[in-house]
């Protein structure tokens, strides 16, 4: 299990790993109570919203939108279909958290999503799980089986008024299709490519009708959330910052895993509750929201809390709180190179500039890394990025370039090393020694 | 084209859709009908798209949009290795050569016996557990330290 740790845990609370992810243990944590309260009292979906927007619970896949004002946005009262879609396409490096809510409280999801289409006047929902997950794909259609077939998701739920067929779509390796438009077209049988917004997918979404996308880890909070109320989820955060939230934690830490811990929480216990530093040695820099997130140098995070707002005023986003951490074997024009072979890789070919722009910035992050940089490549970079960032339908291009702009701001002499010596500022051996690939073999 | 266990999962997935949205289902049947074959020939991507009632050309471009689907034969093991910044802070470099160097092909070659084939992969959502391995887009191996691979590699038979 690749839970490790918790500080006042909500959503993995009284998990014991693969043991304990089936119906009748959700239910004996309490679990369904409260998709069966607001049946039975009939409880309005302003209320239910009204529950949620108390609890300020922010968007956990990454872009910390408020989630009841989202749910706000729905055309409630729109005649015919209207959908819920889950989005668990969890590509971003270095994020694993979805992974593991599904794995072991996959019913958590099951009845926020239930909850949220009550709220929304939404009658079907899909959860699109990432491609390279298929045994936890398995896992939530036997969970759907099983709220099936206990009537907590289909057709007049709980013998009410209110029915909810909910279905999984596997998706099968594409990290655009993370992007919520980009998903909705890959639901409907194409490619994953981003559509132009507006019109917003509240307004035409899955098949041109009304529909609603949130994170996994955003869905699985709402059950918590009404149970507990909102005001009590907002105060385990810190103002504007509600709740518990997970963080996947990788990287040079000595147990790298998921962790729930308040938003507010120093990034400093959180490496704490890791292990701290593998082999002790020294912190260099931290991504802390998954690798779209622009770098922070240690001394930075080393100050802030883990939230949306202590995060962002430290110059990065907490994004997907997919904290990538690394010591002082990383070579971070090595880093880079690596990242940015990603998003040339995974851009859709769209958009002129980022299907050009990501291919450019690998090639001269790649030349400057293998030692044939040239003096004028950072000043090229830099408009590279310039003209990616902001000028493409989906936030892919921003993304990109992110992570050269803050690299080259924070660890430029890196770079400038790199093209004058052609080589390494940090030796090969020690990069060599510091994955503890060879060691562990011993 | 197709057995009758993958025809039986094809109406399982068009089940999952509104009637009039059958071509939703495209990406899990080519999913399938890969498990069935092995990798996509151009007839299965073809038969796929007739069942569902859309274009082939539209099949095809999801069949070439997405990372998973092989268009070329591939061996009877494929492993993906994940080799983004969060794994190869763990290791994922390092796991990638040890097994190409085991297995004496690179990303993107099969073994001559037709058994093994590599592939360099994105982030599998699983940074945590690194290195991270992939065999036949079904089974993640997590941890892959050298006694890890030769375990695996052993076991595929």
């Amino acid at each position: 299990m690749a839970m490790l740790g918790s500080i006042n845990g909500v959503l993995m609370e009284g998990l014991d790993g693969d043991k304990t992810w089936r119906l009748q243990d959700y239910v004996a944590r309490g679990g369904y109570s409260q998709l069966r309260r607001i049946l039975e009292n009939k409880l309005s979906q302003e209320d239910v919203i009204g529950e949620v927007k108390k609890s300020v619970l922010r968007g956990r896949g990454g872009a910390g939108f408020p989630t009841g004002l989202k749910w706000s946005f729905m055309p409630r009262s729109f005649p015919g279909d209207k959908y819920i879609v889950c989005n668990t396409d969890e590509g971003e490096p270095g994020t694993f958290k979805d992974r593991d809510i599904m794995a072991y409280n996959p019913h958590a999801v099951i009845e926020g999503m239930a909850i949220a289409a009550y709220a929304m006047g939404a009658t079907r929902g899909y959860n699109y799980v990432h491609g390279e997950i298929w045994e936890i794909y398995q896992r939530f259609e036997a969970a759907l089986d099983e709220a099936r077939a206990a009537g907590f998701i289909g057709q007049k739920i709980l013998g009410s008024e209110f029915s909810f067929e909910l279905f999984a779509h596997h998706g099968y390796g594409a990290y655009i299709c993370g992007e919520e438009t980009a998903l909705l077209e890959s639901i409907e049988g194409k490619k994953g490519q981003p559509r132009f917004k507006p019109p917003f997918p509240a307004s035409f979404g899955l098949y041109g009708k009304p529909t609603t996308i949130n994170n996994t880890e955003t869905f699985a909070s709402i059950p918590f959330i009404l149970k507990m109320g909102g005001e009590e989820f907002l105060n385990l955060g810190k103002p504007n910052n509600g709740g518990t939230k997970l963080f996947s934690v990788s990287g040079h830490v000595n147990r790298p895993g998921n962790y729930e811990i308040p938003l507010g929480t120093p990034f400093a216990t959180l490496l704490e509750m890791c292990g701290g530093m593998r082999g002790g040695r020294k912190l260099k820099a931290v991504i802390p929201g998954g690798s779209s997130a622009p770098v922070m140098p240690a001394n930075v995070i080393m100050d802030c809390t883990m939230d949306y707002d202590s995060i962002s005023k430290g110059g990065s986003m907490l994004g997907s709180g997919a904290v990538i951490v690394m010591d002082e074997t990383v070579c971070m024009v090595k880093a880079l190179e690596r990242l940015s072979f990603f998003y040339h890789e995974e851009s859709c070919g769209q958009c002129t500039p980022c299907r050009e722009g990501t291919a450019w910035m690998y090639k001269v992050v790649h030349r400057i890394e293998n030692g044939l940089g040239k003096p004028e490549d950072l000043d090229l970079l830099n408009s590279v990025l310039g003209n990616i960032a902001g000028r493409t339908i989906c936030a892919l291009g921003d993304a990109a370039a992110f992570p050269v702009q803050s690299f080259i701001k924070h660890f430029r002499s890196e770079f400038e090393y790199h093209i004058e010596n052609k080589t390494c500022l940090v030796p090969k051996d020690v990069q060599w020694a510091g994955s503890g690939f060879h060691k562990a073999s011993v | 084209m197709f057995s009758a266990e993958t025809l039986q999962k094809f109406a399982r997935e068009v089940a999952k859709y509104p009637v009039d949205q059958k071509q939703s289902a495209v990406m899990a049947c080519l999913a399938h009908a890969q498990e069935e074959k092995g990798w996509l020939p151009p007839e299965a991507i073809e038969a796929v798209a007739v069942y569902l009632g859309m274009p082939p050309m539209a099949a095809y471009e999801v069949a070439s949009f997405y990372n998973m689907y092989d268009l070329k034969p591939v061996g009877k093991y494929k492993i993906t290795v994940c080799t983004n910044l969060p794994c190869a802070l763990s290791g994922g470099y390092h796991a990638g050569e040890y097994v190409q160097k085991k297995l004496g092909i690179g990303y993107g070659e099969t073994t001559p016996d037709g058994k093994f084939t590599l592939k360099e992969g994105e982030c599998m959502g699983a940074c945590g557990d690194a290195p991270v391995f992939i065999v036949n887009n079904r089974s993640m191996c997590s941890h892959m330290h050298p006694e890890q691979i030769d375990k695996l590699l052993e076991e595929c038979k």
